[in-house]
């Protein structure tokens, strides 16, 4: 099952040149932007590790592609997003975050139920690559 | 625009190479270098040249001829104060212009922000001076710092090795600009020969004349709009005379220092004069605010010992 989330999340997923593209718009707005990675697909899952700092100061998308790109190299069998933050007074909030980077294969989620007292029963999303340990969970 | 690319749809027709100069924009961009930089008539004509090959760059471009971008790494030597600093930004923007480097920003860099003090502190702090600068230019200030022979340990090969595969492979990027003293940059050249190889453009920035620096204060003045009256414009001559005479002397920095204590000594003599004061005599730079440099002072009496003692304040 395809994750979705993030802005864009309706379309296919972006060519470099669009992610480029993306990162421009980030820049002229003056947002820095970050790199984040994760093998843990739960929507709730919000705090994805970071690759490196944010990168303060860019004027070209070239420097972030790069790190991009380093990052494709080491965990290319995670999720990587990128983020472009609006540090303005009043907003202090991603303004921007997109998915650059998924797994080949994403096995998608359980609906498990539980049933308890009286006949009620609660509902849980599991995905099913958390069954295996992390870093182990897209290496297959 | 559109000129030259019927032209080129026909192959053996001929391209009008004067629209495509006036598309580029590149006269305002002279125009405006002759007015702002005195002298340097070396520099200006290799900007020329450097400017010519791009424009033909291009058009090879649209014809489909081979064109395979130039490499415009430079290295501008000069003594300081010389102007290679006001050059690389104006040469920024060229290359923005011409469409060489997509974002036309300058970004400067020393020594301290390319080398690290400890083992794997030097590989991050180049790489993110070479993120910032990518899409511009990368000044590198007093590159010859990087390089310290006496110490074998020093994590400056580190950051040139960086440098020098960056310059290789990401040309489409980033155009470096080394800068610093002649004689230095060439030992500095002699013993990192990957450098000199990698460097298209050397560029040697002269001193200026006493006549140019004249130009450039008067220049200077005019943009901060003061003005020399005819004693005023003979004292800082002869102060001229006298300054360029004593060590530490650096050219249009000095000029530029020189008129900002100008402007503090007639801020002060009108401020003590006190009263009712005429438009005309705000902007006026009196004989006696460049004649109260310590300058004329030790010339006339201070001994030889106690003036190279002082000279290191810049008077």
């Amino acid at each position: 099952m395809r994750i979705t989330q993030g802005t864009f999340s309706y379309l296919p997923d972006l060519d470099d040149d669009q992610i480029r593209a993306q990162i421009q718009y980030c820049l002229d707005n003056g947002w820095p932007v970050a790199i984040e990675h994760t093998d843990d697909p739960h929507p709730r899952n919000v705090y994805w590790e970071m690759w490196g700092l944010p990168l303060f100061d860019l004027r070209d998308p070239a420097g972030v592609m790069q790190e991009i790109n380093d990052c494709r190299k080491t965990f290319g069998d995670r999720y990587i997003r990128v983020t472009g933050y609006d540090r303005r007074y009043g907003r202090q909030t991603v303004a921007l975050s997109f998915i650059v980077n998924r797994p080949k294969h994403e096995p998608g989620f359980e609906l498990v139920r539980s049933e308890t007292s009286d006949r009620r029963v609660q509902y849980t999303v599991r995905s099913y690559a958390t069954t295996r340990p992390t870093g182990e969970r897209y290496s297959s | 625009m559109t000129q030259p690319e019927t032209q080129a749809a026909g192959g053996g027709e001929l391209i009008d190479l004067d629209a495509a100069y006036r598309d580029a924009q590149l006269q305002p961009l002279f125009d405006d270098l002759e007015s702002a930089l005195i002298g340097l008539t070396p520099v200006k004509r290799r900007i020329r040249e450097i400017a010519s090959l791009l424009l033909v760059a291009r058009l090879r471009e649209r014809l489909g001829l081979s064109a395979e971008r130039p490499s415009l790494h430079m290295s501008f030597t000069g003594r300081p104060g010389t102007g290679k600093t006001t050059v690389a930004l104006r040469m920024a923007m060229i290359l923005h212009k011409m469409g060489y480097v997509r974002r036309g920003h300058l970004v400067v860099a020393s020594r301290d922000d390319l080398v690290g003090q400890y083992v794997g502190h030097t590989a991050p702090k180049t790489r993110e001076v070479l993120k910032k600068a990518m899409g511009g230019v990368l000044f590198i200030d007093e590159a010859y710092y990087l390089y310290r022979p006496e110490n074998e340990r020093d994590y400056g090969q580190e950051a040139i090795e960086m440098l020098l595969t960056a310059m290789e492979s990401q040309r489409d990027d980033l155009v470096v600009i080394l800068a610093g003293y002649k004689e230095r940059m060439e030992v500095f050249f002699q013993s990192n020969p990957g450098f000199h190889s990698r460097i298209a453009h050397h560029i040697d920035f002269p001193d200026y004349s006493r006549d140019e620096l004249m130009a450039i204060a008067e220049l200077m003045l005019r943009q901060q709009m003061y003005r020399f009256d005819d004693a005023s414009r003979d004292a800082f001559a002869q102060y001229l005379e006298r300054r360029i005479r004593q060590p530490h002397f650096a050219n249009a920095r000095s000029v530029r220092n020189a008129i900002d204590r100008v402007r503090l000594r007639q801020a002060q003599r009108l401020v003590e004069q006190g009263g009712q004061i005429a438009r005309e005599e705000l902007s006026r730079i009196d004989a006696d605010d460049v004649r109260q440099s310590r300058v004329f002072v030790e010339s006339s009496e201070a001994p030889p010992l106690a003036e190279a003692a002082s000279l290191r304040k810049e008077s």
